[in-house]
C-alpha cells in the first residue's frame, strides 16, 4: 500500500479539528458567553448515543444495545459510579448476547 | 491518583477503546496496510470510527477514493468538539496545536461533564493521555499479533460506548433548554440515519444548538445596551 492514502487521511483529519478551533476563536471574538457554545455538544452527544445504540450502518436494529442503554440510563438516574455504568452496560448486552 | 475519579473514568474508557484498537490494527493489515502505515495512522489520524471505515472500505476494495469521504464525514464531528471546546483548548500555540490532535467524542464527553473551567481542562488532558496510549498500544498490538480478543461485541464492548456517553451527557443537561436541545438533536439524527451517509445524522444533530446560541445572542445584546448582566448561566 502506498503511503499517499495514508498522509491524506491523516492531514484531512487534522485539518478538520483546527478547522474547529479556528472557528471557535473567531465567534469567541464576537460573543464572549462561554457556555453558549458549549450546547453545542449536548445535541451531538445525544445524537451519537442513540446512533450507536439504535443503528447498524443506515439501519435501525434493537438488539442486545437496546436493555445495556436502559441498564445505563436507571444507573446514571440513580448516580452510580462511572465504571459500574460502564460494566453494567457491557454486562447486559454480553449475557444476553450469550443467551440468545 | 488511583483515587481520582476523572482518572479511574479515563482508565475504563482507555480500556475499553484499546479493544476497538486490537480491531483497528487486525483489519488494518488485513486491508494491505504494513504496520508502520496501521501505527502512524493510529498516532496522526487519531479518530476511531474514521479509521474503522477507511481501512473497512479499502478491504472491501472501494479505493482510496471511495474510502476517503466516509473516513471525514465521521471524522467532521470532532470540528464541532473543537469549536465547543474553546475555553479548555486555550495555551501556547504548540500546546493548542497539540491539543487539538486529541479532540474526540470521549476527550470531549469528558471534559463537557465537568463543573468548572479548570476541571475541563484537566479531564480532557487526563482521558486524552488514557486514550491516546490505549488506541496507539491497542493498534500496535493488533497489526502485529493479530486477532487473539475476538468481537469486541462479544464483551458488550459496543454497548459501553453510549452508556459511558450517556453517564458523561447527563451533568449537562441542566434546565429545560438543555434537555430539549438533547432530544432534538437525537431526533433529528434518527431521522437522517436511512438517508444521509454515516457521519452526517451526528452534525446535522449540532444545527439544533443555533436557535439556542442565537437566543443568547440577542440576551446579551440587551445587557450591552444597559440592563444589569444575568448571574448564572
Amino acid at each position: 500500500m502506498s503511503w499517499w492514502p495514508v498522509i491524506a487521511l491523516c492531514a484531512s483529519a487534522y485539518a478538520l479539528k483546527v478547522l474547529g478551533l479556528v472557528v471557535g476563536d473567531r465567534l469567541d471574538r464576537e460573543t464572549s458567553e462561554r457556555w453558549s457554545l458549549e450546547i453545542v455538544v449536548v445535541p451531538v452527544l445525544a445524537a451519537l448515543i442513540v446512533i450507536q445504540t439504535f443503528t447498524t450502518g443506515q439501519r435501525f436494529v434493537l438488539d442486545a444495545r437496546t436493555p445495556a442503554l436502559l441498564v445505563a440510563a436507571v444507573l446514571v438516574w440513580r448516580k452510580a459510579p462511572f465504571v459500574v455504568v460502564a460494566l453494567a452496560a457491557a454486562a447486559t448486552a454480553a449475557l444476553l448476547r450469550l443467551v440468545a | 491518583m488511583s483515587n481520582d475519579p476523572v482518572f479511574r473514568n479515563a482508565l475504563s474508557i482507555g480500556v475499553a477503546t484499546a479493544v476497538y484498537a486490537v480491531s483497528f490494527g487486525v483489519l488494518s493489515v488485513a486491508a494491505r496496510f504494513s504496520v508502520l502505515q496501521t501505527c502512524v495512522m493510529s498516532v496522526f489520524c487519531f479518530t476511531g470510527a474514521s479509521q474503522l471505515t477507511f481501512v473497512s472500505v479499502i478491504a472491501a476494495g472501494g479505493g482510496v477514493a471511495g474510502a476517503l469521504p466516509p473516513a471525514l464525514l465521521l471524522a467532521g464531528r470532532n470540528a464541532v468538539y473543537a469549536l465547543s471546546l474553546k475555553g479548555v483548548l486555550s495555551g501556547s500555540a504548540p500546546k493548542r496545536a497539540l491539543r487539538a490532535q486529541v479532540v474526540v467524542d470521549e476527550t470531549t464527553a469528558m471534559a463537557h461533564a465537568q463543573p468548572t473551567l479548570a476541571a475541563k481542562r484537566r479531564a480532557f488532558d487526563l482521558t486524552a493521555v488514557c486514550l491516546f496510549t490505549a488506541w496507539n498500544i491497542g493498534t500496535l498490538v493488533g497489526a502485529v499479533a493479530g486477532s487473539g480478543l475476538g468481537n469486541p461485541r462479544d464483551y458488550g464492548l459496543d454497548a459501553v460506548f453510549p452508556a459511558v456517553f450517556l453517564a458523561l451527557l447527563a451533568p449537562q443537561l441542566r434546565g429545560p433548554e438543555a434537555m430539549r436541545v438533547a432530544v432534538a438533536g437525537a431526533l433529528i439524527a434518527l431521522a437522517l440515519v436511512p438517508i444521509a451517509p454515516a457521519g452526517v445524522p451526528i452534525i446535522a444533530s449540532a444545527l439544533v444548538a443555533v436557535p439556542v446560541l442565537l437566543a443568547a445572542g440577542r440576551r446579551r445584546a440587551r445587557i450591552v445596551v444597559g440592563q444589569a448582566p444575568e448571574v448564572g448561566q
